[in-house]
């Protein structure tokens, strides 16, 4: 590998940036708008739930429990039927997405001590909404009737108390925000990575000006490399302003050590770039390149390497093939590292299978590059 | 390891599928010879070049260029030539100066040579004004002539030229001759392709290439003298266009052609040959002013090899 050859491919790639500033300005802009867009866009926290309460036997008690319902905000009530029939029509009308049914005589069974059975009717149709709203109305009741048991043994009255003690650590609001920016930063860089670097070779190959590489007695390792290099500081460039937005915008933190995290970042990247090439070298038009390099990072990014749709509810044949990909290993990654402060000492699995992954990318590029000659 | 000739090819064939793009090819050039392949497009000059730089492998044969073997040390002969293609080959979002420093920078010619090599080429391709402008912004013919500087920045051995005159003025092309000449007068083998006649004049020896044979090899003088080429009668008539017209399948003429103002008729045979061009030209009413046979430039040469071949191939399939 000769360093001269080398510098003057990435030397050559950078002039021919700089000479479109348009485009890089789209490389630059673009991580940024993806990132505020998505980030306020998915967003699966459920606030001012529609709520319709049933109510045969109105009492302190009952009023109690609706008034910490709607203290959070999760709820607001937005209609008391005058018969449980009624639930039907304003579900179906989408007046209410849940109907409260509490049965007749609910405060006499609970001083009686009587177990009491609250019915809660809920509009399936939007599945997420719906499980989301479920686990709130059903953790909001439960803590309703634990703090009316406490307050009434601390009266005298000692029932059978079981409290469930769920603590929930690293992201204690469970807000998808802190979820998703990490994820964020990695489908991002890696749709971006991969199309920066997917027009390099087939570009040259359109214009012609690819004769005049192979013919020189430049080697392939050369080429890639000195095409590559130009692109991982502009997907660097992107790393700190998709963090750096992410911690000013939505307050998501850097708990690990940036050091690492920019050293496995930098792996991630040469895993996505180096994909980006093996497109580029494969294809014969800038525009296939270019749709090639979009839907085959993006999609499975999105879907299959966790950034939503948790791998573990996937069959293992998808699971085992996802591994296969760097976004799978680095959104464990990012996440550790952003969310929980993971270390090296957790992460080095994932990390080994990055790096790995990134050199089999760059080395099939290279390759593949040969063949083509 | 070193080679006598400058390039040296035996029995070079390239197929891709079942189609015979080079056929068998073999031939020799000297150093510091200019030498010329001739043809029509889609003869097979390009991909003889190609496989001689290294970068097409060949189907069966193969050869030497500056003594390295195009196959086993493809690398070896890749750092000792320079090559301008068909294609228009530079980048055009660089400029003409920056195009030359890349070009040195992956020939990896050292920073202090690669100044003086610098300066050299901008002069020899008159780009002394415009080497800061992109190179998009470029004439074709400045185009060329930078396109050639980076071809021998790193002074190669042995240069192949691609068709590097074409689209280009005949100012830019005679210029572009006399920078080959000076390459040759140092010791530069160049090997050239082109289908204008007068450049191949002006080559030491030209081979003519066509379905992938090469079917003529010769210096310019003695490809004119070729046994299968037969008499030339030039022929003055008025108007020529419409004498083509007449003659065309005349029995005792194998073609007949516009040359300038004139019309090259081949004969097939000498005797009445004469006579029945003047009666064809009469049976349209077409002057006749003058009949004189003449020596056969190197486009009847060119027409009349190719028109034999067809003949060959066409038997051959019958």
């Amino acid at each position: 590998m000769s360093r001269g050859r080398l510098l003057g491919v990435a030397d050559k790639e950078v002039r021919s940036i700089l000479r479109d500033p348009r485009s890089l300005g789209v490389a630059l802009l673009l991580p940024l708008v993806l990132l505020i867009l998505y980030g306020y866009a998915i967003n699966f926290d459920v606030k001012g739930l529609r709520l319709a309460l049933y109510d045969p036997d109105p009492s302190e008690a009952s009023r109690d429990l609706v008034a910490s319902l709607t203290r959070t905000g999760y709820f607001r009530v937005v209609a008391a039927l005058p018969r449980s029939a009624e639930a039907e029509r304003v579900l179906e009308r989408r007046e209410a997405q849940l109907v409260l049914i509490l049965p007749a005589g609910f405060a006499a069974d609970l001083a009686a001590g009587r177990p009491v059975s609250v019915q809660t009717l809920i509009d399936g149709a939007d599945s997420l909404t719906a499980s989301v709203a479920l686990s709130y109305l059903e953790a909001m009741i439960q803590d309703w009737w634990v703090r009316r048991a406490q307050a009434e043994w601390a009266r005298g009255q000692p029932p059978v108390l079981i409290e469930p003690k769920v603590r929930i650590w690293y992201n204690q609001e469970l807000s998808t925000t802190d979820f998703i920016i990490p994820g964020l930063l990695v489908v991002i860089l890696m749709m971006l990575a991969a199309l920066l670097t997917s027009q390099t070779i087939v570009r040259e190959r359109e214009l012609g000006t690819i004769e005049g590489l192979v013919v020189s007695p430049i080697t392939a390792g050369e080429l890639m490399v000195g095409k590559l290099l130009p692109y991982v500081g502009i997907a660097l460039a992107d790393v700190a302003l998709i963090a750096g937005a992410g911690h000013l915008i939505f307050g998501v933190p850097l708990r690990g050590s940036p050091g690492l995290f920019v050293l496995l970042t930098f792996i991630y990247l040469i895993a996505a770039l180096s994909a980006g090439l093996l497109i580029s070298v494969s294809t014969q038009t800038q525009q296939a390149a270019y749709l090639i390099a979009l839907v085959s990072t993006l999609l499975p990014t999105m879907l299959l390497t966790g950034f939503v749709f948790p791998l573990s509810s996937m069959p293992w044949v998808l699971r085992a093939l996802v591994q296969l990909h760097p976004a799978t290993h680095f959104m464990v990654i990012a996440r550790g590292m952003m969310l929980k402060g993971a270390t090296l000492a957790v992460l080095w699995p994932r990390a080994l299978a990055l790096t790995g992954l990134a050199l089999a990318l760059l080395v099939g590029s290279i390759r593949r590059f040969r063949k083509t000659l | 390891m070193k080679g006598p000739s400058a390039i040296q090819v035996e029995g070079l064939t390239k197929r891709f599928g079942d189609f015979v793009a080079v056929d068998g090819v073999s031939f020799q050039v000297e150093k510091g010879e200019v030498f010329g392949l001739l043809g029509p497009n889609g003869a097979g000059k390009s991909t003889i070049i190609r496989m001689l730089c290294g970068i097409l492998g060949p189907t069966a044969g193969g050869g030497t260029v500056a003594g390295y073997d195009v196959v086993r040390s493809p690398e070896r002969v890749r750092e000792r030539i320079g090559y301008m293609s068909q294609r228009f080959s530079l980048y055009l979002d660089l400029t003409a100066a920056e195009n030359l420093e890349f070009y040195g920078g992956i020939y990896g010619v050292p920073p202090a040579r690669l100044r003086e090599r610098k300066t050299w080429a901008i002069e020899m391709a008159g780009l002394a004004e415009q080497q800061h402008r992109l190179t998009g912004e470029l004439s074709a013919g400045w185009r060329q002539r930078l396109a050639l500087g980076c071809a021998l920045l790193h002074e190669p051995e042995v240069v192949f030229l691609d068709e590097p005159t074409a689209g280009v003025d005949p100012i830019s092309r005679r210029q572009f001759w006399s920078v080959i000449y000076d390459l040759a007068a140092i010791g530069v083998t160049c090997l050239v392709t082109t289908h204008y006649m007068d450049e191949a004049e002006r080559c030491d020896r030209a081979g003519l290439v066509f379905g992938g044979k090469l079917i003529a090899l010769d210096s310019p003088e003695g490809l004119k003298g070729d046994p299968r080429v037969g008499a030339i009668l030039e022929v003055e008539c008025d108007p020529p266009a419409q004498a083509v017209e007449a003659l065309r399948g005349v029995e005792g003429i194998r073609y007949a052609r516009l040359h300038g103002a004139q019309v090259h008729v081949s004969l097939m045979g000498r005797e009445d040959a004469e006579q029945r061009v003047a009666r064809a030209l009469e049976a349209r009413g077409l002057r006749l002013l003058r009949a004189a046979p003449v020596r056969p430039s190197l486009e009847d040469v060119f027409v009349s090899l190719i028109r034999e071949a067809e003949h060959a191939g066409a038997g051959g399939a019958a």
